[in-house]
């Protein structure tokens, strides 16, 4: 009986913790929203972080892209040949790589690199009292250090997606011009046949929220560190951990959103 | 310490705590504080640690609210001011912490302009760069200009934050153990580094500490915070010949220390 009555509250009082957070999540975002239309922009400061990500994340994500790319075509020729219609490979990888897979691994491997990156850089600075620093010579670190890496984020993770995407067309030609000698040409006018301005500008739309997601729980969990050097370490892996997950629920949604609009 | 400096009741207060609260949830950590700081005033804060005396600075720059109470610094008082009120009266508060604080992306250099870069926006790159010689030259680490923090020891790591503060000319200086982690003979640099400060630049502060060398050499009245509130304010000796028992004990365990 006592047990029973333990257990309930343990369990209701983590549901009021995890409320609690969702809470305190939300504050910080509106927040985000609230300063990043008030000057000062700190505008430097934005290109330097958009180098930065863009930088750390290009070699990986040249990479992951052309392999991408090749692997894909690899896998998907046999179920063609079937049928007799590798012909259709390119067009087939185009909306492969262009509707879902150039923004998602592109999230996802910033989610690893920048995301936590951010988390660990942030944090750090929370446990060592920076961010007091700043706040008691009148910066608002919020603005100075949250606003303009979401931002930066938001900016890079788009462009990085789209660079992806070319990367593995590129990856996908090399080996559709190894087996079925296409030409460039075809190749290109092939995969952009079945490529609507729609799925495009969807693409873009996504990467710029997992961007944002990106950079907001990075922020969030570094800003909020505590208990020293542990808490460093836990803001950076955190940070990861839900970046990823709520890139792939961000995923679903805009997938149902795009095929309503579709519809209509 | 000087006699001389002893307070009158007449002399100006820079700082005045009355009836000052503060808990996290259920932790009471300050219970009734009354504090006040005269002009030209060095004052220490002694307790031991953890017993809230980050916490009661904390409350004078704003950077915590208190539960109840009245905190008025420069006049103004603290928790009723909107942010551009309270980042005003922030630049005439010097604010050294306990781990230096230094932005350890930033070389030295950049450390010191930062504040100055973007609070006093009109000011051009020489005035900047005769600023931070000043501050640099104060604190005697001219030859540190670029390098960055993670190469300087921890006494040179508290002496630059201290002339980060330095740099927008405070009124008044806040010190969070200034001495602690450091060697005796660092220890007494930083303890004169304190008392040219207060004469160089006119500033009354608050030096919060556990160490008693630090607290002689450097202030004109101790305040003992004992349990959330202030068991005795008052000079050096007046305090140390107290007979209060945990006053007592304070100071016998830190001279076996
Ligand atoms: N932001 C905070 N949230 C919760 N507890 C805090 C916070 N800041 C300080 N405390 C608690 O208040 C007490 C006093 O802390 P502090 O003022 O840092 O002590 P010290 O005298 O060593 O400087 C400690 O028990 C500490 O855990
Ligand atoms: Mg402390």
């Amino acid at each position: 009986m006592q047990k029973t009555n333990l257990k309930k509250y343990i369990f209701s009082k983590g549901v009021d913790q995890y409320f609690a957070d969702v809470y305190k999540a939300s504050l910080f975002i509106v927040r985000f929203f609230k300063e990043a239309v008030r000057p000062p922009f700190h505008i430097r400061e934005i290109i330097n972080h958009c180098f930065e990500i863009g930088l750390k994340s290009l070699p990986l994500i040249t990479l992951t892209g052309f392999i991408i790319g090749i692997v894909f075509t690899k896998q998907s020729r046999p179920a063609l040949e079937d049928f007799g219609a590798t012909a259709l490979l390119p067009s087939l990888i185009g909306i492969a790589i262009v509707k879902a897979m150039g923004a998602l691994v592109t999230a996802l491997i910033c989610a690893g690199k920048v995301g936590s990156g951010i988390g660990a850089e942030l944090g750090s600075m929370k446990v060592t009292e920076q961010i007091e620093a700043m706040e008691v010579s009148a910066i608002n670190p919020f603005k100075y250090l949250v606003v303009t890496r979401v931002i930066a984020t938001a900016i890079s993770v788009p462009v990085l997606a789209l660079y992806c995407s070319l990367v593995a067309m590129l990856g996908s030609y090399v080996n559709v011009n190894a087996n079925e000698a296409t030409s460039f040409i075809t190749f290109i006018q092939n995969a952009f046949s079945t490529i609507q301005f729609l799925d495009i500008f969807t693409s873009v739309t996504k990467s710029i929220l997992f961007g944002l997601t990106i950079g907001l729980v990075g922020c969030y969990k570094g800003y909020n560190a505590t208990q020293g050097t542990r808490g460093v370490g836990k803001a950076a892996n955190q940070a990861v951990v839900l970046a990823m997950f709520l890139v792939f629920i961000e995923e679903m949604i805009v997938v149902q959103v795009y095929n309503w609009i579709r519809l209509y | 310490m000087n006699p001389n400096n002893y307070y009158t009741k007449e002399q100006e207060k820079v700082i005045s705590i009355t009836g000052l609260y503060k808990s996290f949830h259920e932790l009471a950590v300050l219970k009734g504080i009354d504090l006040e700081l005269f002009k030209g005033e060095n004052m220490a804060v002694l307790g031991k640690s953890g017993s809230g005396k980050s916490v009661l600075i904390k409350l004078i720059v704003g950077l915590l609210k208190p539960d109840k109470g009245e905190v008025i610094v420069l006049n103004k008082q603290v928790d009723k001011l909107n942010p551009q009120e309270l980042d005003a009266l922030r630049l005439r508060i010097g604010f050294s912490f306990q781990s230096s604080a230094l932005y350890d992306s930033m070389s030295i250099r950049q450390n010191l302009e930062f504040p100055l870069k973007m609070n006093r926006k009109n000011l051009g790159k020489k005035e900047i760069d005769n600023a931070v010689e000043e501050v640099l030259d104060s604190v005697g680490l001219k030859d540190k200009l670029n390098q960055m923090p993670a190469d300087l020891s921890g006494g040179q790591r508290k002496r630059i934050g201290i002339a980060r503060t330095l740099i927008l000319k405070p009124e008044i200086m806040l010190y969070d153990e200034p001495t602690s982690g450091l060697d005796p003979i660092t220890s007494i640099e930083i303890n004169e580094l304190i008392n040219e400060v207060q004469q160089q630049y006119n500033t009354s502060s608050i030096i919060i500490t556990h160490d008693l060398t630090c607290a002689k050499e450097t202030c004109n009245r101790i305040a003992m915070l004992f349990d959330g509130k202030f068991l005795k304010v008052g000079m050096f000796d007046e305090v140390f010949d107290s007979e209060d028992e945990q006053i007592q004990s304070f100071f016998k365990y830190n001279f076996i220390q």
